[in-house]
This record gives C-alpha cells, structure tokens and sequence, in this order.
C-alpha cells in the first residue's frame, strides 16, 4: 500500500529563530536543570562536585612533573601550561561529547513537554560550565602560585571565553540535531575528540614543534578555541590569527548550524 | 471563533531502521493494531499515526477521545500540545496550553519534595517567584507533611504521585491536555483530586481528555470522538452539558 505523501517540513527561519528565544527565556529553567545534572552525579558524596576539582587537581600534580621532565620543560612553566589546557580541554570536549545526547538523552521531555529544542542545549552547555567553574579553582591557584611573567593581557581572558561558549553553542546544536537522526555521529564524534586530543597543543606546547611542523597547529581550529583562552591567562599575546579562526568560525558555523536547525527542527521529535 | 483547529491533519513517523527489509514491510503493513503503515514518496516506511484529521473545538467544549490502544489518542494529544507539528495538513491552537501528559516528568528522586515543586513548576513554564508564591498551597494540597523536605526516594509512590498531582493542577490552565483522567493515591486523596481536577476542568477554557474509561468521558465531555487506526470514526456531540 503507497500513500501519496508529502511533507511539509521546510526551512523555517522565524521558528528557529523562535525556539532559540525561548530557549534564552527559559534561562532559570535550563540553570536549575543543569545544576541538577552536576549534583546527582555527586550526590550524597562527602565533597560533591568538587569532586571535579580534586581529581582534575590529581590529574595535573601527577601528570605536571612526569611530563615536563619527559619534554625536558621547566617545570614550573609546564604545570601551568597543563593545568590550563587540560581544563579547557575537559571543557570543550565534554561538551562536544555530550551534544550528541542532547537530544537523544531528553526524549522523555521532547515528547511530553512543548519546550524550545535549544533550552536542551543550552542545559548542556550550563553544565559543562558548572564543571568550568569547579575546575577553575585549580587554575586560580596554579595563577597564585606559580604567576605569569604580566598579566598585560589577562582582560582578553573574557573574551576569548565568550568566542568559545559562541563555537561551542552551535556545534553542540548542530550535533544534537544531527545526531538525533543518525545515531553512529556520537560514536564518531568520541573518536575525533579523543584523537584531537593527542595532536592539540595540550600536554605539549605549540612552540616545541619545528617550523616544518607548525601546521599541526595552525590548521587546527581546536588549538585557536584553546589558546584565545589560554593565552591571556598565561601571560603570552594571543596571535591574530587565533582571533580570526575562532570568529570566523563563530560565524559560518552558526549561519551553518541555524540553517540546518531551522530545516530539520520539526523533524527532532519525530527521530527520538 | 474556535480555540483549536485543524484541516487534513497528519501525522506520519518515519521508521528508518526498517527500509530495505521488504519482506519485514510487508507482515508490518499487515499488522491489525497501530497506525496505518504506508511507504511515503522517498520510498521510506512511515507510520500514519493520525491520518487527515478535520475537528473544530470551541471556547467551553470538553473533548473526550476514546479509541483502542494505537489508535492515535495519546500522538493526538501531543500533536496539540505543540510536541510534533504536523507532518502535513495545517494546525491552529489559539490559547495557552497546559499537557498534563507525563505528571511526573522531570521530578527526581534525590532531592527534596520542595526542590521537585521547583523543577516541575518550572518546566510547566511557571518562574521561581511564581512558584514562591504557590509552593505553601501546592505543599497544603499534596498533604505529605513533613517529607517535604525529605529526598522524594523516601516516599512511598502513592505520596509521589500525589506531589505530581499536586503541582501539576496548580496552575491556572487556558487548555488543557490529559491522557488519561488522573486518579491517584488513596481513597481519601481520590476523592480530593477528583475534586480538584473538576474544578481546574471547570475553569479551563477548553479540555482534551484521552481515556479508555467511557463512562467517565460520557460523564465528563460534550464532544467524543473516536479513535481508529489514526482516524475519526465517529463525532458525537451531546450538548446538553453545560
């Protein structure tokens, strides 16, 4: 039996752009969820979430010397080029990560409550902020006591937090769209983040390749996300051309990634 | 003017994990229960889960729709309740909606029964302040005492689901969406929610009840449409309810 069809599911800019207000508008309601997330992970535990900070803390007072004497690094210097990568990394890549469950892992509300999509998306993010911010307290004492040679630029810090919350809200959107219809894109995307991971300037330093190798940096728009945050808080000028790829990215990605939400919004409950 | 309205309604679920299986398709298309299983233009098995439905329903009507299981009650419900748009056909609500599909959604088990009223109020739209002001009478309605301000996992179910309901009937609703007429905790509680649930009913501009229990929606609505296979197979309007 063929029943003629035909759907009427189209691009729609104005309800995407819709869903994406609603989903600012439910600010407290994304806020208390994503609080709630970090806290039933640790509930009924003796230190609760910070426990993220003890054992981002171990991490780097572990790894830190074996490291930078494995790279022949002062250590001093490398402790505080590590702490700082390795928690913007666990930023960046939880959220890349988990975008794909962002949808995936809220049918239960998608099909029972009428809520914009993004409000899922931006509970994610607010999460891995709340893991941020945890985690930061390790980066404000590896700053006490191990300072910068200036802090000349430390007030680019911000900014460079803003241009990546930017990135990462529309690749999280994208990925959770994309990813609510076919279902092998989380299992890819945990692969790529995981090899990202060994050839980002993390555990080593953009500096320490040669001249020959710098496009393992250069040409990694991971390495620009990280160092416009980096940077500043390490007291080292951020090169133009991290400014240039993270906006440039902020742009085409979220023109890339509304469009796509915009066609394939109304389709999202249907996938689940 | 109506509050809801809809022209050639359908909705159809695309089953992607199916296409290539002809044989499969072909015992599914056989299947007596559900929606109408069609292959749509790109060749895809969909599900019809509501095919081309039309109804008007007015300020004051109480809808009931009764129907087997896989009928299409509950995806109509969604689809009102703004959850899928429709696949084709046109849609228009005209008000603000209140679901109460799912009473329990988003409560968690771990923290306290004051913390859920928050998390739940907040989902059925309402503000923290908003809430500040309702959760003394929701707390009141709920009659749980004291475990308020325990973890919810230290209630018995009956207890949760009367903290469900009674955050879930304290707003003030335009139109609301049930599946299934709400009866929860003990014989005392019943007769409580009933009352409650009559009164909410009562000031609601427009209700849409999908139930199995016939005698209640003949009890309750003025308009019954049943339910087959995604299609209406029969309006009945009796309006001498008021």
């Amino acid at each position: 039996m063929t029943v003629p069809t035909g759907s009427k599911f189209a691009l729609d800019l104005n309800k995407a752009k819709l869903d994406l207000r609603g989903g600012l508008d439910r600010a407290s309601l994304w806020w208390s969820l994503a609080w709630q997330d970090t806290k039933q992970r640790y509930r009924r535990s003796f230190l609760g979430p910070f426990w993220i900070t003890v054992s981002t803390g171990v991490l780097v007072g572990a790894m830190g010397p074996l490291y930078g004497a494995l790279l022949g690094q002062d250590v001093a210097s490398y402790l505080q080029h590590l702490a700082i990568s390795l928690i913007i990394w666990f930023f960046i890549s939880a959220v890349i990560n988990e975008a794909g469950s962002a949808f995936v892992g809220a049918e239960g509300y998608i099909k029972q409550v009428a809520l914009p999509l993004s409000v899922h998306v931006f509970r994610l993010l607010a999460k891995n902020v709340v893991m941020l911010a945890h985690n930061a307290v390790i980066i404000v004492l590896v700053l006490i006591f191990l300072p910068p040679a200036h802090w000349g630029d430390v007030w680019l810090f911000p900014f460079g937090l803003l241009l990546v919350l930017g990135n990462l809200f529309w690749i999280a959107l994208l990925l959770a769209v994309l990813s609510a219809r076919f279902r092998d894109i989380p299992q890819l995307v945990t692969n790529i983040v995981q090899v990202a991971f060994f050839l980002s300037p993390i555990i080593w330093k953009a500096d320490m390749l040669s001249q020959k190798n710098r496009f393992v940096a250069d040409f990694n728009p991971l390495y620009h996300f990280i160092e416009v945050i980096r940077a500043p808080l390490l007291g080292e000028p951020v090169h133009a051309i991290s400014w240039i790829v993270t906006s440039g990215f902020l742009v085409f990605g979220s023109v890339a990634a509304f469009l796509i939400f915009a066609r394939f919004r109304a389709r999202v409950p249907y996938w689940l | 003017m109506a509050v809801i309205e809809a022209h050639n309604l359908v909705v159809e679920f695309p089953i992607y994990s199916f296409t290539g299986h002809r044989s499969f398709k072909k015992s599914l298309l056989n299947l007596a229960t559900g929606g109408i299983l069609a292959k749509d233009a790109a060749n895809r098995v969909v599900v019809r889960a509501l095919d081309n439905l039309n109804f008007e329903f007015h300020e004051g009507d109480r809808v009931g729709l009764i129907g087997n299981n896989g009928s299409g009650k509950t995806t109509l419900l969604q689809v009102l309740a703004g959850i899928y748009e429709p696949t084709m056909g046109d849609l228009k609500v005209d008000g603000r909606i209140t679901s109460m599909l799912g009473i329990t959604l988003g409560m968690d088990a771990e923290v306290t029964g004051v913390e859920n009223i928050y998390l739940r109020g907040q989902l059925m739209g309402l503000s923290r302040r908003q809430i500040d002001a309702m959760v003394d009478d929701i707390a009141d309605f709920a009659g749980i005492g004291d475990f308020l301000n325990l973890p919810m996992r230290t209630y018995s179910s009956g207890m949760a689901m009367r903290l469900a309901f009674a955050v879930a009937t304290s707003v003030d609703a335009d139109i609301i969406l049930m599946d299934e007429w709400l009866s929860v905790g003990d014989a005392e509680f019943v007769q409580k929610a009933k009352a409650k649930l009559t009164q909410m009913v009562g000031k609601a501009r427009l209700v849409v009840i999908a139930s199995h229990n016939h005698a209640m929606i003949k009890d309750q609505c003025n308009i019954i449409l049943t339910l087959e296979h995604g299609k209406i197979v029969s309006t009945e309007r009796t309006d001498s309810l008021s």
